[in-house]
């Protein structure tokens, strides 16, 4: 972690993306939806970077573009979008390459264990699938990996699970199933899209930890992708904030949680439930995100913002630094703190 | 019909229940397997399709008379069922029993093959349609489009033309060529919707290529209505091929099929029914069978039924 103040020296960034744009074109030509644009993020060895943010703020379309994952058509990565990792644009790398860091050197699990996993076979092949396509394992080599895997993600009884079907385990444990499926190679990065999302909350808990652990065995770099700032508190070493596929704000976990800067991530804050202060309503903040085909000129959360001035309508202000160390925010807030009278 | 063949039968028939006993014990072992033979019809069909294969691979052993010989044309054209002619004899009496077993091989054979050249095509080519989508998707339908809309005979017949003395091989191919569009499909719209499902961008992100997400994630979840469209591709193909033998251009005569039986008896319908109706019950023993057994197939590949 990040300490405020002098600045640590820098490990290599292991997975860097810059000027993400990525795009779809909407039925019929009527428009498109620009859906990441201009995102840039460093991901360092084997710390956690959380992003954030709402339903349709890009966080998905992120994660998907990383590994190329984007359904074209619709959707296009532009050109001049960069993902960097170990030095190789994946991006530009040739299919048999691409899929040789599938799931290999980063590996990816996703939001809805219910549907992730393939209904016709047992979870034991399908966790052995990524050794068989990587390592070239035998299938019996494959098959003692899979319950090795099973025994490390917390599965009771590994050697009679390997044969259950998915629809046979419950949610908690499908998930931790498909932990198994991406971890099996020992990945270099985990990327983990709403992990707990389809879980109950004791269940969020132990997959959480559970993520804290392998992390720590395996040494890996975890991209955790979640729109519940409790997630982030607990598990994240450093934050993205995203908006409007963009981002709004990067700053150490403390950092962002002591002194939101900006107005979006002030309001997500004062959104969460505290088991501290009293009992009021929740704080929401007011609206929706808009259509990723007509993002609002300016700053693109001026039409919600409750400080925003003409400023802000007319031009959008770039990745301002705090003064923090690694702590950035896109709002002229940053340069004109004076102005921080709320209009309500 | 002589003690010989009375007892061949016998033993067909018990080789038949045997073999379908067999591997019912040997199914109750393992789950998925044990889920095949859930259904009574299932093992019933098994049995029939089993029965009428030893018959036909046992044909010259069942059948008292040689198919293609006309035993009498003066006193014996269609002969009513008999204890000699089990089946009766048809308008230039020959032994519609004999003519039954001995089309077996022919009618089974063209109907599995062709059948199997099919839907193996027709899997191929939806599954790749539907998977890469765009032109490759725009160009496939379309070509079978124009198959579909081609009126099949009109091909079969240009073929025969263009190809004297069709061989069996032959026939096969070209019944096979032109009874894949609808299969294809049928592929093509399970994996349309198959590859928007979350497994199948799972496994991608796994580091899986095409042809394996294609063959190990896709096709499998499709595996239901692919073979229910094979058990009745056969029947079709039986079909076809009658129909084709009613023009003179299939199994060359006299050589028994099924299909150029009824064709070849039509005519003799009302006066002598015996001569097409058991080839006709033939056919449809097989066409039953096979949805049986393929609603088996279905059941034991879907692992969510629960067995019970």
């Amino acid at each position: 972690m990040t300490t405020p103040g002098a600045p640590p020296p820098l490990p290599p960034v292991l997975l860097r993306v810059s000027n993400l744009k990525t795009y779809f074109v909407t039925e019929h030509g009527k428009g498109t939806a620009r859906a990441v644009d201009d995102v840039s993020f460093d991901l360092y060895p084997g710390e956690t970077l959380g992003i954030v943010g709402e339903s349709g703020c890009g966080k998905t379309v992120t994660s998907l573009s990383i590994l190329r994952l984007v359904p074209e058509p619709p959707g296009h990565v532009l050109p001049g979008s960069l993902i960097e990792f170990e030095g190789r644009n994946l991006l530009a790398l040739p299919a048999p390459e691409l899929r040789a860091v599938r799931g290999n050197q980063i590996a990816m699990i996703f939001q809805e264990p219910m549907t992730s996993l393939n209904p016709v076979f047992t979870i034991g092949d399908q966790i052995a699938e990524a050794a068989i396509i990587h390592q070239h394992l035998s299938r019996r080599a494959a098959r003692a990996r899979a319950i090795e895997m099973l025994r490390l993600v917390g599965i009771p009884d590994p050697d009679e699970r390997v044969d259950h079907y998915p629809h046979q385990l419950s949610g908690g444990m499908r998930q931790r199933v498909m932990i198994a499926m991406a971890l099996v190679c020992h990945p270099k990065v985990l990327i983990a899209d709403e992990p707990t999302t389809a879980l109950d909350v004791t269940i969020q808990a132990q997959i959480l930890e559970l993520l804290d652990r392998l992390q720590h065995e395996l040494g890996m770099s975890v991209l955790l992708i979640t729109h519940d700032l409790g997630v982030v508190a607990g598990h994240a070493d450093r934050v993205v904030v995203m908006y409007a596929g963009r981002v709004v704000e990067t700053a150490p976990t403390d950092a962002l949680f002591d002194r939101p800067t900006h107005p979006y991530t002030e309001g997500l804050l004062a959104a969460v439930p505290r088991i501290d202060a009293p009992r009021t309503r929740l704080h929401a903040i007011p609206g929706q995100v808009p259509a990723a085909t007509a993002w609002p000129s300016g700053c693109r959360f001026h039409p919600r913002c409750p400080y925003a001035w003409d400023k802000c309508a007319a031009q959008e202000p770039p990745l301002l630094e705090t003064g923090t160390a690694g702590h950035t925010a896109r709002c002229w807030l940053v340069s004109e703190p004076a102005r921080k009278v709320s209009k309500q | 019909m002589t003690l010989g063949t009375w007892l061949a039968l016998f033993v067909a028939l018990v080789l038949a229940a045997e073999l379908v006993r067999l591997l019912r014990q040997r199914a109750m072992r393992q789950e998925r397997w044990r889920r095949f033979f859930r259904h009574r019809t299932t093992t019933w069909g098994l049995g029939i399709l089993a029965f009428l294969v030893i018959v036909a691979l046992a044909a010259p052993l069942i059948a008292p008379f040689d198919p293609n010989k006309q035993l009498d044309i003066v006193h014996l054209t269609n002969h009513p069922p008999s204890w000699t002619f089990l089946l009766g004899t048809d308008g230039v009496s020959r032994d519609v029993w004999s003519r039954t077993v001995f089309g077996a091989r022919v009618s089974l054979g063209i109907g599995a093959l062709g059948a199997f050249v099919a839907v193996a095509l027709g899997t191929f080519v939806g599954a790749v349609a539907g998977y890469y989508q765009r032109w490759v998707d725009a160009v496939l339908m379309r070509g079978v489009d124009v198959g579909l809309a081609l009126p099949r005979i009109f091909i079969l017949l240009m073929a025969v033309a263009l190809w004297d003395g069709l061989p069996f091989a032959a026939l096969i191919i070209v019944i096979g060529l032109t009874s894949w569009f609808g299969t294809s499909r049928l592929v093509r719209a399970e994996v349309l919707s198959l590859r928007q499902r979350d497994f199948v961008v799972a496994a991608r992100a796994l580091g899986a290529g095409s042809g394996r997400v294609i063959f190990r994630h896709v096709l499998p979840n499709a595996a239901a209505p692919i073979i229910v469209s094979a058990a009745l591709g056969v029947g079709n193909v039986l079909l076809l091929e009658a129909s084709l033998s009613f023009l003179g251009i299939g199994v060359k005569p006299p050589d028994p099929t099924w299909g150029n039986m009824i064709a070849d008896n039509a005519p003799s319908i009302y006066t002598a029914p015996w001569s097409t109706l058991f080839p006709g019950l033939a056919i449809s023993f097989v066409i039953l069978s096979l949805n049986a057994v393929a609603d088996g197939v279905r059941d034991a590949l879907d692992p969510r039924e629960e067995a019970a």
